[in-house]
């Protein structure tokens, strides 16, 4: 038996005492989830008991919830027995040079223009010594730390920083918020922890890396940021490469904590698995996302390009508790072939003059659905409270769907909501005035859909916007005639 | 230059074009004037490559090549410019991003490298002094909230920026006030040379005030009617296109 093994037997054998067996060829649990598989995760993650505790009790509601039904998405009910829920990271290279790899991810490779040596990490490939990423990570840790800051793995926290974790996990997104939340709690494989000290504003992007760091993250993410008092950050989450993964339910978690005079800019760009042209496959993005304004004069921005996923369920939120704080939404959500995005915001506003910015951008292509939903709620308290909201849809083709549900809910009457909707169709006329002027029809259609997505797109750090635009080309590649 | 064929379109059945002759050679001016519904657009429509017609009939070779074979954005490259009667808004994206596309992707189906920045910039402050076109329209979307007269003199700064062999206006006079109407010809006028035509559509012969033809063709239902030097407007213009109708018929 190997060293490793011995552990996992150690950790396991104590705790089970059903007959709990473990492939250890594989790492990975077998399917199925009920206490023991979260034992198991948590014994295998080396957790502190605290943990196991707060991991039970989200499973025990979990067991008394019952999946949503009210998103306008459409998918095979899902088995939640037939799942496995841990599988560790792969630790050997899949593939030994980029001539295994499916030609058809290396092609999109190459049209995001993304570097060769970046391409071996993002598939798998045995990569140099000279890029690997774990000492690219140590360089940026070491200048982060100087500042107080920190970054790292939610594994790590857990054990490194269980008073943050404890403090905070948990504490916008509640154990019982939703059934997939409540999923999310129970099993979560891994994620990011970040903590932003009282007045330190954070130097670069938490992204440098991530597009290396994001493998093998897992189909549970989690993720918590917390923005101390006057604190700055902006993070990136996700990947313009695609991401193939055999996981077809994916359930990430996100909290973001913006104390007084924080704020906190976080940017999504997702790519999953979308599923073939006949709709066949593709994974299942169940998201919850949320952040608080906690302080006054704090500041909570969500930016998200979506363009992946069969299925995506997702509305990130804020809580406008502090006085004076704001949130901001800003989103593009592209949907071709048979993709179904249900997808928006709640922003809740508690604090007096709390101001909230809304984008919402729907692009839908192909035989696809797209749908925006989105709350505003004003407080009883929340005198002078302010809302603005845009919610555009563009049609490409006679065959898609473009749906919205915007909720507004007022308490106060003091406070100003403003929602703003369009609807439009990329006509014929345009894609002629483009092709007499020398640019095909699939340029003009990505030049079209760019100028469609500025707004949104100027407020994503100029590098992911640049790459952004390349995936939506990309992504509506052949839905016009 | 262009040499157009017996040629025949229709759309969803309907035969609009009936057998069109026309022969352009360089460095010509040819207009091109009927009644309503004559098939004055079409024509333009048809030469541009606009996918709703369908061409029955006849043959369209443009300096050597079968044009009928080629798609709009080939037809471009190869020096085909349709000044729209209608030009449409595109939303969102600016007028020097449009520009810089459209420039680039001519310039590449032509074998030429693409222009950078700083050259785009020159070539377009340049073709744009040549129709008054104020600068502050480059940052605005592709003619969002331009004027009827920018609109127009947007379409022949674009015809300057992409060098076009063949420029077809189309109605372009319709909408213009005088002053507007000269600019926009004047400009057309500094840009013609041995190298290029024109073919001028116009109902009025107002424009040809400004723009002399070296032809005029008259289009009636379907088929070019009556050729002749530009006296022939002024003519029109005096009788009237009943006459030419019940001559037609007669």
């Amino acid at each position: 038996m190997s060293d490793s093994n011995k552990i996992i037997d150690q950790a396991v054998s104590s705790e089970y005492k059903w007959g709990f067996y473990t492939d250890l060829e594989n790492d990975t649990a077998p399917p199925g989830l009920s206490e023991d598989t979260i034992r198991f995760i948590s014994a295998r993650k080396e957790e502190p008991g605290w943990m196991l505790d707060w991991r039970l009790k989200a499973f025990r509601a979990w067991e008394q919830m019952t999946e949503p039904d009210w998103a306008h998405v459409q998918y095979p009910k899902i088995n939640y027995q037939d799942i496995i829920y841990y599988s560790a990271p792969r630790k050997g290279p899949k593939y030994n040079s980029l001539d295994e790899v499916d030609p058809e991810i290396l092609e999109t490779f190459n049209k995001l223009g993304i570097s060769l040596e970046e391409q071996k990490v993002l598939s798998g490939v045995a990569v140099d010594a000279v890029i690997d990423s774990i000492s690219v990570k140590t360089t940026f840790r070491e200048k982060l730390s100087e500042l107080g800051i920190v970054f790292c793995s939610m594994s790590e926290a857990i054990k490194e920083y269980p008073e943050l974790v404890k403090k905070y996990l948990g504490s916008v997104v509640p154990v019982r918020d939703n059934y997939f939340a409540a999923l999310n709690c129970a099993v979560f494989s891994d994620g990011s922890f970040v903590y932003i000290p009282k007045g330190v504003r954070c130097p670069m992007e938490l992204s440098t890396y991530f597009r290396i760091n994001a493998i093998n993250t897992g189909q549970f993410e989690r993720t918590l940021i917390v923005a101390d008092e006057g604190s700055y950050v902006s993070y990136l989450e996700g990947c313009t490469a695609p991401m193939r993964d055999e996981n077809q339910l994916h359930a990430a978690v996100v909290e973001l904590v913006a104390l007084r005079d924080a704020e906190i800019k976080y940017s999504t760009v997702q790519n999953w698995y979308p599923g073939n042209k006949e709709g066949k496959g593709g994974i299942y993005n169940f998201v919850t996302k949320r952040g608080i304004c906690k302080g006054d004069n704090s500041k909570i921005s969500w930016t998200q390009v979506e363009t992946g996923s069969a299925v995506t369920w997702k509305y990130p939120s804020v809580i406008l508790k502090g006085d004076h704080s704001i949130g901001e939404f800003y989103s593009v959500a592209l949907t071709n072939n048979f993709q179904q995005a249900d997808t928006g915001t709640k922003m809740i506003h508690l604090g007096r003059n709390t101001r909230s910015t809304i984008v919402s951008k729907g692009i839908s292509a192909g035989k696809s659905n797209n749908s925006y939903r989105g709350l505003v709620k004003i407080g009883r308290e929340a005198e002078g409270a302010r809302n603005f909201s845009q919610c555009d849809s563009l049609l490409i083709g006679s065959t898609c769907g473009a749906h919205t549900f915007p909720y507004i809910e007022c308490d106060n009457p003091s406070a100003k909501v403003e929602h703003e909707a369009t609807t439009s169709k990329i006509a014929e006329d345009q894609l002629f005035y483009c092709n007499q002027r020398g640019i095909n029809t699939e340029k003009a259609v990505s030049l079209i859909v760019n100028g469609y997505c500025k707004e949104v797109f100027n407020q994503l750090p100029m590098e992911f916007a640049v790459e952004a635009q390349k995936l939506l080309s990309i992504s509506l590649e052949g839905s016009v005639g | 230059m262009l040499t157009i064929k017996n040629l025949h379109a229709s759309i969803n059945g309907k035969e609009i074009l009936k057998g069109i002759n026309l022969e352009i050679a360089a460095g010509e001016v040819h207009a091109i004037m009927g009644p309503n519904g004559s098939g004055k657009s079409t024509l333009s429509s048809v030469l541009a490559g606009k996918e709703d017609y369908e061409i029955t009939q006849g043959e369209v070779i443009f300096r050597g090549k079968d044009l009928l074979e080629l798609s709009p954005e080939e037809r471009a490259g190869e020096g085909i410019f349709l000044a729209f009667q209608y030009p449409v808004e595109i939303p969102g994206v600016s007028m020097t991003n449009f520009m810089r596309t459209a420039v680039n992707e001519v310039r590449e189906y032509r074998g030429l490298d693409a222009l950078d920045a700083k050259a785009f910039l020159a070539l377009s402050k340049e073709k744009q002094a040549l129709v008054e076109l104020d600068k502050k329209l480059a940052g605005r979307s592709v003619n969002e909230g331009f004027s009827g007269g920018e609109k127009k003199r947007n379409e022949i700064y674009q015809m300057a920026m992409l060098n076009p062999y063949l420029s077809i206006l189309d109605e372009t006079d319709s909408g213009l006030d005088i002053d507007a109407l000269r600019i926009v010809s004047e400009g057309v006028n500094k840009l013609k040379s041995a190298e290029n035509a024109f073919l001028v559509i116009t109902h009025y012969q107002r424009l040809l005030d400004y723009i002399v033809p070296d032809f005029v063709h008259v289009l009636y239902d379907g088929r070019i009617v009556k050729t002749g030097p530009k006296e022939l407007a002024l003519e029109l213009e005096d009788k009237g296109y009943d006459h030419i109708k019940k001559e037609v018929e007669a």
